[in-house]
């Protein structure tokens, strides 16, 4: 009681940040139309919102299922396999017309496999007995590798206009993202976060460990099944809108466990989220009013992250 | 009833549980002795679906473990692991919260409540409600996950070495309160024990497993004999009489 009551001060706290922050980026520093300014910056408020939510909830699942705070689903090459699906998508689809004139059906497609693969991959290798922080790790950089290589081997064979199109689902981008794109993928994220509030109570006795857990009548095998496929939904729908993300989602987990205090998911859930949003923002605004760059901002994410998960490394690896 | 039926378990080539055959649970308190790697915490396993079995299967009140419903399961056995441990960092009222959550899925009730006061009553854990598990003494955290147990408030409950770094006098008292859970509260408890004198003067009943068979199956004052302790250890053990229960005198 004691312990949520000061959580939820601080969530409160955290919230009220972010929609500060939010308000500032809409409608401050507005160089002409302030219709126009709020329909591109309401879009890449809406992108933003999906990676932080998709993320920051995906990773905070990803960690209280396999047990440790230094992976996420990314750093297991989700991106660069990413990356292959949509590249064997267009290789495969190359003579079919309409894949290509229609971008939501592209996205339909690369979601569905992802899910349905990172799900098998994630189940092969979390399902199973507790495999220690380092193997994943080394599998997690073999995986990538290995994904990295057959995408540009692929490349290669594959036609001008169908790398063109390649090329834009690679680098899309948060500041500008599609619209219908982000409809799609704010509905199904917002679908896979509500499936998950209904999980967010048996997530706490998954984080007690398997045999725990299986001791409390939780029915393990299937409920991380679900939960695999509602992260690998998440991080799909996220990706496939802005491009991989790799560290981002490791800082927003871990320092959502230290602002929440508490190991229920209730918390920290909802914090990692609105710590995503609220950093995306404030990254967004000093870059893009700031230093004047706006585009760069993944890129310092992604900076800062890789530092932080070299920290967590070291720091396990002392231990 | 807990019934396991042509039971065999195989870790690769070794064989922990040989076509085990026993019924348990029928009422009060069951020892359930044996040489270390006898297969005591195999069968825990099974029982409590942790681990499938190679061939037979087990039941509870009819109820097929392999296919029952976990949650149905878990409102009527809980299992005290040999070594339980959690990964989160939580508080022993965390904990114990939790063996609540087979009853109300996370939501306590006013009823939860009692359950979770009676358990921390009868583990002596009331000063230590709020301390982290991470903060406390080995045996403070055995009592802990015992009292989760407990709050599970289950027909069946199995306890895994539940004497385990406990000090003489909880040991005692940890004996008595499984007493109390049988003739006060009717549960059925079945507790691997490894001291056969606590076994003697608090089960009604020892089973013994010895290489993943069971070697004896009996009442104390059949038990406590030095040709039976012999058959299960495989050492010769002195029984004496002590205030009316057979003592063994396994020191020499
Ligand atoms: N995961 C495993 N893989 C291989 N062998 C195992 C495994 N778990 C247990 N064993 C073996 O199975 C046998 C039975 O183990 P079990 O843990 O059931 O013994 P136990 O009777 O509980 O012993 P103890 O009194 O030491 O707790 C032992 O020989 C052990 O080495
Ligand atoms: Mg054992």
């Amino acid at each position: 009681m004691r312990i949520d009551a000061k959580t939820g001060v601080r969530v409160g706290v955290l919230a009220v940040a972010v929609l500060a922050l939010a308000a500032v980026y809409l409608f401050t520093n507005v160089p002409g139309s302030l219709a126009y300014a709020l329909r591109i910056r309401g879009l890449a408020l809406g992108a933003m919102a999906v990676v932080a939510v998709a993320v920051g909830a995906s990773t905070v699942i990803f960690h209280t299922i396999t047990g440790n705070r230094v992976l996420t689903p990314s750093i297991m090459g989700f991106d660069s396999f990413y990356m292959l699906v949509s590249t064997v998508v267009v290789f495969v689809s190359g003579g079919v017309a309409f894949l290509r004139a229609d971008a939501t059906v592209m996205w339909g497609i690369q979601v569905a496999v992802m899910v349905a693969f990172a799900t098998l991959l994630f189940t092969w290798l979390f399902g199973g007995k507790r495999r220690s922080l380092h193997l994943m790790l080394l599998v997690g950089i073999v995986l990538g590798t290995f994904f990295r290589a057959l995408t540009e081997w692929l490349q290669r064979m594959l036609d001008p206009l169908d790398f063109q199109i390649l090329s834009d689902t690679a680098f899309a981008s948060m500041t500008r993202p599609d619209p219908t794109l982000l409809a799609l993928s704010a509905a199904v994220v917002v679908l896979a976060c509500a499936a998950t509030v209904a999980l967010l109570r048996t997530l706490d006795v998954l984080a007690l460990g398997r045999e725990t857990a299986v001791g409390l009548g939780v029915n393990h095998r299937r409920v991380v099944l679900i939960l695999f496929v509602l992260i690998s939904v998440m991080v799909a729908a996220s990706t496939a809108l802005v491009g991989p993300i790799l560290f981002f989602g490791l800082i927003v987990a871990n320092l959502a466990y230290s602002l929440a205090g508490t190991f229920r998911h209730r918390w920290t859930v909802p914090t990692a989220a609105l710590l995503g949003l609220g950093s995306l923002l404030a990254g967004q605004i000093i870059l893009e009013r700031v230093f004047g760059f706006g585009s760069s901002l993944s890129v310092i994410i992604e900076f800062a992250g890789g530092l932080f998960f070299l920290y967590l490394v070291l720091r396990k690896g002392a231990r | 009833m807990i019934a396991l039926d042509h039971l065999t378990k195989r870790y690769g080539r070794f064989v922990a549980l040989d076509d085990v055959s026993l019924e348990l649970g029928d009422s009060g308190v069951t020892a359930l002795l044996g040489p270390n790697g006898a297969g005591k915490s195999t069968l825990f396993g099974i029982v409590g679906r942790l681990l499938g079995p190679d061939a037979g299967t087990v039941t509870v009140d009819g109820l097929d473990v392999a296919r029952a419903q976990s949650a149905e399961l878990a409102r009527t056995l809980a299992v005290l692991r040999q070594d339980a441990h959690v990964t989160a960092r939580l508080t022993v009222m965390d904990l114990v919260e939790f063996g609540r959550f087979p009853h109300s899925r996370g939501r306590l009730t006013e009823e939860d409540r009692q359950h979770i006061e009676r358990a921390l009553g009868y583990l002596e854990l009331g000063d230590l409600r709020d301390r982290f598990l991470d903060e406390l003494s080995g045996g403070q955290r055995q009592r802990a996950f015992i009292a989760m147990v407990l709050a599970q408030d289950t027909k069946y409950v199995l306890l895994d070495e539940p004497l385990n770094n406990l000090d003489l006098r909880h040991m005692a008292d940890m004996m008595k309160l499984i007493r109390r859970l049988a003739d006060d509260l009717g549960k059925a408890v079945i507790v691997v024990l490894h001291d056969v004198n606590f076994a003697a003067r608090y089960a009604d009943r020892i089973v013994a497993l010895r290489d993943g068979r069971v070697v004896a199956d009996a009442g104390v004052a059949e038990f406590m004999t030095p040709h039976v302790l012999q058959s299960v250890y495989g050492a010769h053990v002195d029984v004496r009489e002590v205030d009316g229960t057979p003592v063994a005198l396994y020191y020499s």
